[in-house]
């Protein structure tokens, strides 16, 4: 072990630089964005995340956000364990019926100001599952949304660059 | 598919109840004029399902779950979906059905099964998680720090997709196929396609074939290797996690390079695949595996030197033997507690039927064991993509489907990285007129249920990472 920790510290890191924003990007992804409300919240995030009825491919990837190549960390992005300490709420799948309860309590439970992100094309419109009877759809239709990422699943530049735009 | 009349359902029961037969998988079909129930099962060596169907006028059947444990969640989605009553089941209460969509039967509010004695009380924990997982509900019974009992209630992430492959485009479903669970995606793809193909009578190009082969190892690899890391994570050493996520990362990035999506969804269809090896691109996987295999040897040499690490993991969530025959449990789940099945050698189908492959299989049943038996199938999945680009030949990668206009029907079962998914369509008029997807999960939420009794409440999620059974898979 004491190699690999050696070699780990002497080979450099793998984290790979920022993605690049267009301006035209950012717009798109920042218009819905309260102004106010960011500067109370400064250069730092908590995020929490909520699975409303995702196949579990959204998680992957934004499990990837961690990793030593996207080191989500360093731009002042955290995720956390409760909503009473996130200023975000990612929300992915298709807010299924049996999840909607539980996706508005722990809306309720973060504190104000906060932002709602829909992560993944079931969140943003209902996707695939828009039109079965055990969903309710997008997640615009239970919560206020205030960015989309769209993607089947996003990948994690994609979703990097949404992340980054709530704090420019 | 057979029609059968009570009494030979009733003898297949028994047979399933006797270990003759091995319960693959049941559900039903109220969408006619006519109610069904369909039973797929397995006999020991065979290389197919048989799958029975048996008409329920009266909206009820004899349970199989009386005889066999295994059926018993499937049993009680049953009767949430369709209204038809299994007699004999010993656990009636709903189980996707949480009384919130139009039509609903849950009336009643949910109850957990009793725990009695003194100084026990419970933890509800759930369906939000602390961590970035799927949602589900675990009640646990504990009497100080020991689990007396743990009853998983899932059903969070029911999206209705049966419904909405039914009736819908062989295409469309195709695409909902590939998002009944994101880590499988190819596992449930590749299943779909050999039913489709099947029922249909085509049979994919052989070089889609070799392909499908690819992706499914890939995938494999990408998640054998993230979870290793995520298991020693939650056993309180995050340095293998981050090497493990950084090998993870680096498959992901070698499918989108070759196929061009990172999770390989929408790649295998029915009729063969939508994606081709370019030029270079063999050497490249060739590549990456020899990187990927070196670091993860070392990280394996850790993993095997750390006592501290192997003090959580050895002993932890036992799952016996007995109970994962019992309850045919699959992947590296049943073949750390002494079940030898593996779809790829077994079922022999494309493009496993070719190889050579040990199954890796051990008998001790703890959480350590089953990391050990994925550790040994990562370093087999490498050798079997190897193989298969070896034999990689030239030609198209799609086959024309022929146009079906009489109903037919195709099964199939295909080993994901966490067990063998069982497939079943019918289709009529270029349409899915029924279709099963059976995850490895159904078995597996019962086995942990028992594996972690007498285990302490800080270990539960080591164990659950350690199953890492789907949520979305078997909700649907």
């Amino acid at each position: 072990m004491r190699k690999t920790l050696i070699e780990s510290v002497l080979f450099g890191s793998l984290t790979e630089p920022p993605p690049a924003i267009t301006d035209q990007e950012k717009a798109e992804l920042v218009s819905a964005l309260d102004r106010a409300a960011h500067r109370r919240l400064g250069r730092s995030l908590a995020i929490r995340e909520v699975d409303a009825g995702s196949c579990n491919g959204c998680e992957l990837e934004i499990i990837a956000l961690n990793n030593v190549f996207h080191d989500l960390e360093r731009f002042g992005l955290k995720i956390v364990a409760s909503p009473r300490h996130a200023d975000v709420l990612m929300v992915t799948g298709p807010v299924t019926r049996n999840m909607e309860a539980a996706l508005r309590l722990t809306y309720e439970a973060m504190p104000a100001p906060n932002y709602v992100v829909a992560v993944g094309n079931c969140a943003c419109t209902g996707g695939v599952f828009a039109e079965s009877y055990a969903c309710r759809g997008a997640v615009s239709k239970v919560i206020p949304v205030d960015l989309r990422i769209p993607g089947c699943p996003p990948n994690p530049i994609s979703l990097l660059k949404g992340l980054i735009s709530l704090m420019d | 598919m057979t029609a059968v009349d009570l009494q030979t359902w009733e003898k297949k029961a028994a047979e399933i109840g006797q270990g003759l037969s091995r319960f693959v998988a049941i559900w039903g079909d109220a969408s006619g004029y006519c109610p069904f129930v369909h039973l797929a099962t397995r006999r020991k060596g065979a290389s197919s399902a048989e799958v029975i169907n048996l008409a329920a006028p009266d909206r009820r059947f004899p349970s199989i779950g009386a005889h066999q444990p295994a059926a018993i969640l499937m049993e009680r989605a049953i009767f949430d979906m369709h209204g038809l009553i299994a007699d004999g089941l010993p656990d009636t209460r709903p189980w996707l059905d949480h009384g919130t969509w139009p039509g609903s039967r849950a009336t009643k509010p949910y109850k957990f099964k009793p725990v009695n004695g003194d100084g026990i009380h419970q933890i509800p924990v759930g369906p939000v998680h602390a961590g970035t997982i799927e949602p589900g509900h675990f009640r646990f019974s504990v009497n100080g720090e020991t689990i007396v009992r743990i009853e998983a209630r899932l059903g969070y992430t029911h999206k209705g997709t049966l419904k909405l492959m039914r009736r819908a485009s062989i295409d469309h479903a195709a695409k909902l196929t590939a998002r009944i669970s994101g880590d499988s995606t190819c596992a449930y793809s590749f299943a779909f396609a050999l039913a489709v193909e099947q029922a249909l009578g085509v049979e994919a190009p052989a070089r889609a074939q070799i392909l499908r082969g690819v992706m499914a190892e890939l995938e494999r690899l990408a998640n054998h290797l993230g979870d290793f890391g995520a298991i020693c994570n939650d056993a309180g050493f995050p340095l293998l996690n981050a090497h493990g996520a950084m090998l993870r990362e680096r498959m992901l990035r070698l499918c989108a390079a070759c196929f061009g999506h990172r999770l390989m969804m929408d790649l295998i269809v029915p009729g063969g695949v939508t994606a081709d090896l370019a030029h270079g691109d063999e050497a490249k996987i060739d590549r990456e595996l020899t990187i990927v295999s070196t670091q993860f040897e070392r990280i394996v040499e850790v993993y095997e030197k750390t006592a501290s690490l192997q003090d959580r993991t050895v002993g932890t969530g036992r799952l016996d033997p007995a109970v994962a025959e019992l309850l045919g449990c699959g992947g590296y789940v049943g073949r750390a507690s002494g079940q030898t099945f593996d779809a790829r050698r077994d079922m022999a189908y494309a493009p496993y039927h070719d190889l050579h492959f040990g199954v890796p299989c051990r008998d001790i049943g703890d959480a350590d064991t089953r990391v050990r038996v994925r550790i040994e199938e990562v370093r087999q999945s490498s050798a079997i993509i190897l193989a298969l680009l070896r034999e990689l030949p030239d030609g198209p990668i799609q086959s024309p489907r022929p146009p079906s206009t009489s109903p037919r029907e195709g099964n199939a079962i295909v080993e994901g990285f966490r067990g063998d998914v069982f497939s079943y369509v019918r289709i009529s008029n270029g349409c899915i007129e029924d279709v099963f997807l059976r995850d490895p999960s159904w078995f597996l939420w019962p086995a942990l249920e028992t594996a972690i009794e007498g285990n302490i409440v800080a270990d539960f999620p080591l164990c659950n990472k350690s199953f890492n059974a789907s949520y979305s898979g078997c909700d649907l």
